[in-house]
């Protein structure tokens, strides 16, 4: 128990001195959700036998994802008195060279680092932010992953963590944090963008003999894992703007709804929150002040809708996840019928540097309406699939070429799809405008909580709109007829026209129910659903008439509207392709032109990706 | 009723809110949620079955039956979807003669489709028994489930 900043650093300190001396290499392995689908245990478990043998004292520290998805997994080795250098794409067959190379003849193979994790090159190797994946990023609420252990506090802590909290308690009134997060421009992170101080003087002023502030956590769009990287990675940190939050309105409880899909994240956080009640950051009479809190951690069941406010507080309160009509709003009466903030989990976790560094500080960064950074999954047809975060304002073409490294495979860039299935696709022509909350409403999507899929010209629009449709139209709770009926009938037509059996009517009929699924919904999902078909009748017009007009996917991608066949003159006739086919629909002897049979192939694609000589063409 | 599900029923309870997640533990324990552990829990909470099962059937994550003995995730996320995974999806069904269904006969195989792992670096990608499998093709993924399939009558 602390009653002040300076007793909890230092013991942070201690700490930390006690269990990492400083003349011990300290191992780091990239170990968030991502590092482990590469292969991060793997890397672990032969770095711990390598280790096991050799002459030297190391630590292995799990940490974080740093962003670099494209790289995993990732081992970085910090010497004592040395930078800290970032192994890329390591296996467990480059473990024991790169340890021995590292640790026993001090020779860092620039063949085999990726950068140095600091601020000069060291060796050859350059500084991260020499790299341009790294060089126009800004790090605010990325801030601690991938450079601390986040299952230690007292890392957290001497990283200036809890800082801000105590800050806030001990230097400045509720009003004072309030007014604090007016003035720096933080609008809500999880799709919409209202003013987070709004939102929260709401709450404030509200009566009510209980008051709630709840972090949304569920994280439901499809091709976004922001929130996820932030919770494994630094989970303190969102719990420290909760509780921040908490001081602000006069919660005296608070939850974490969280995607039960996420199970790491859900670990790291309950473990956060042991740790920060055995240092009394959490409970009753927190740093010694008369202000208590404590936090419960609600797993979500796996629905989409439940991201909306009103159905995330029916779905605690132990009902069907359905949204309800506003006023009243939550900051009125929210969960258990009293006033509620709820916030997202990148809101909660741009709060502590603001409340420590001013509002200011944060409202340099950034455009006039939207200040800050913004974290943004960016993945899909883009060399970099990584976890990014950016000053609001860069253009999209700076952000999918210069941090995203461009198009894969050489191919050309087509279309960017942002705020998931609410969203909308932005096409060449919004490639120099800037990203921030008003440009992206204004191109017809949505900044949504940073989904970023990039695409080429292999993908098809129709059947992108299809996919998000699909998405919705299944994650519709049902409560309001257009939504419920009205992205049913419009997957109907979308399905009829990637069919080849559409009508050139059935565009106009799209665009008039979509208008009308969007008026008439009670919440974000049924009032952004028809988004992404709308924003692809907007800028690719062209694909939905060539599917109708020509029965033709241009991207050939639908597959009622392509067909397989094998070249001649560039089939050897090896029989890769006929004996991979899983229907037997490809005929022809060795050393011969194989045919394929249109009528039993069913297009699954095995044959052009088995083929060694690019024989097999969709047309 | 198994020794897991008594324990969980046996958990102190304050209200309502408690409902999901007994339901969630109801699943871990049996695997799935049995009619046997829904009537426990209405009467548990002192609500009625109907709307337990209403609560229940509300969430993609609760099962009414029995999963597989194996089991598949296929992500189904957007940058999987653009990377090809409805190509693998159609593969692994057409390879367990799956149409409709999740679960095969022999109840061997569950397959799910999942909204997103956020291993989107990897994409497309599966998941069997908890191990990631990514950069597929839908031969691999066939294969995959092969390897899996006559591992299990080793």
């Amino acid at each position: 128990m602390y009653s002040d900043y300076a007793s909890l650093r230092a013991w942070a300190e201690s700490e930390i001195a006690r269990t990492r001396p400083p003349d011990r290499t300290r191992i780091l392995v990239g170990l968030g959700t991502c590092g482990i689908a590469a292969g991060g245990l793997d890397v672990l478990a032969a770095l711990r036998e390598k280790l096991a043998d050799m002459p030297v004292s190391a630590e292995i520290v799990p940490v974080g994802c740093i962003g670099m998805c494209f790289e995993e997994p990732l081992v970085d080795i910090v010497r004592p008195g040395e930078p800290r250098i970032c192994y890329a794409k390591v296996t467990p067959k480059s473990i024991p060279t790169i340890l021995e190379e590292h640790l026993l003849h001090d020779n860092v193979r620039k063949d085999l680092a990726f950068a140095v994790i600091g601020d000069e090159p060291y060796d050859g190797i350059p500084a991260w932010k020499q790299l341009p994946f790294f060089a126009t990023q800004r790090r605010t609420v990325l801030r601690n992953c991938g450079f601390i252990d986040p299952e230690s506090v007292a890392e957290y802590i001497v990283r200036d963590g809890y800082a801000a909290l105590a800050k806030a308690l001990f230097e400045m009134t509720p009003e004072a944090v309030i007014e604090e997060v007016k003035r720096s421009g933080l609008r809500g992170r999880g799709g919409a963008g209202f003013p987070t101080g709004m939102k929260w003087g709401f709450c404030r002023q509200s009566p009510g003999e209980h008051k709630y502030v709840i972090c949304n956590a569920d994280e439901g769009d499809p091709g976004a894992f922001m929130n996820r990287s932030v919770l494994e990675g630094d989970p303190h940190s969102v719990l420290e703007g909760l509780l921040i939050a908490a001081y602000a309105i006069g919660a005296d409880h608070g939850y974490i709804y969280c995607r039960a899909e996420y199970p790491l994240a859900i670990v790291r956080l309950r473990k956060a929150l042991e740790q920060a009640r055995a240092l009394g950051l959490l409970g009753e009479h927190i740093f010694g002040t008369d202000f208590s809190f404590d936090v419960t951690i609600k797993e979500g069941a796996g629905a989409f809708v439940c991201g909306e406010e009103t159905a995330l507080m029916a779905s605690i309160e132990g009902k069907r996840g359905m949204p309800r009509p506003r006023p009243p709003f939550p900051a009125q009466k929210g969960l258990w019928g009293q006033p509620t903030n709820i916030n997202n989990v990148e809101t909660l976790n741009n709060i502590p540097p603001i409340i420590l560094n001013g509002a200011d500080w944060f409202a340099s960064v950034g455009t006039e309406k939207s200040k800050g950074t913004k974290t943004f999954a960016l993945t899909g047809k883009v060399v970099n699939s990584s976890l990014i975060e950016v000053p609001f304002g860069m253009t999209l073409r700076e952000v999918i070429f210069g941090v995203g490294g461009g198009i894969a495979n050489g191919r050309q860039f087509k279309a960017a799809q942002t705020g998931g299935p609410s969203g909308g696709c932005l096409s060449s022509e919004h490639l120099d405008w800037p990203i921030d909350y008003e440009t992206l409403t204004k191109a017809g999507s949505i900044m949504g909580s940073g989904g970023l899929v990039v695409m080429d010209d292999s993908t098809c629009m129709v059947d992108v709109a299809r996919f998000f449709l699909n998405f919705t139209q299944s994650e519709s709770c049902g409560k309001c007829i257009p939504c419920r009926l009205g992205t049913k009938r419009m997957l109907e037509i979308l399905e009829r026209i990637v069919a080849g059996q559409g009508k050139m009517e059935d565009i106009d009929l799209l665009l008039e129910l979509g208008e009308t699924v969007k008026l008439g919904s009670l919440c974000g999902l049924g009032q952004t659903a028809p988004n992404p078909v709308l924003s692809t009748i907007r800028y690719f017009r062209d694909e939905y008439e060539a599917h109708i007009k020509e029965h033709r996917c241009p991207a050939r991608v639908c597959k009622a509207l392509i067909t397989y066949r094998i070249s001649e003159e560039k089939c050897t006739g090896c029989t890769l392709c006929a004996r991979n086919c899983p229907v037997n629909a490809i005929s022809g002897e060795r050393k011969k032109v194989h045919v394929i049979d249109p009528a039993v192939c069913t297009r699954c694609d095995t044959c052009r990706q088995v083929c060694n000589f690019d024989a097999v063409l969709v047309e | 009723m198994n020794d897991k599900l008594r324990e969980v029923l046996q958990a102190p309870v304050t209200g309502k809110g408690d409902l999901i997640p007994l339901l969630q533990k109801a699943q871990e324990a049996e695997g799935y949620v049995s009619e046997e552990a829904i009537y426990a829990i209405a009467e548990k909470l002192r609500i009625p079955a109907s709307e337990v099962f209403g609560v229940l059937s509300f969430y993609a994550q609760f099962r009414l039956r029995p999963m597989g003995k194996h089991n598949v995730k296929i992500c189904r996320g957007t940058a999987c979807h653009v990377r090809g995974s409805p190509l693998i999806v159609t593969a692994v069904e057409s390879e367990l003669q799956l149409s409709g269904e999740d679960t095969t006969p022999d109840g061997l195989f569950t397959v799910e489709k999942i909204a997103c792992f956020g291993a989107c670096s990897l994409a497309p990608v599966m998941v069997v028994d908890g191990r990631t499998y990514g950069n597929l093709s839908p031969d691999k993924a066939r294969r995959l489930i092969r390897k899996t399939a006559e591992e299990d009558h080793v």
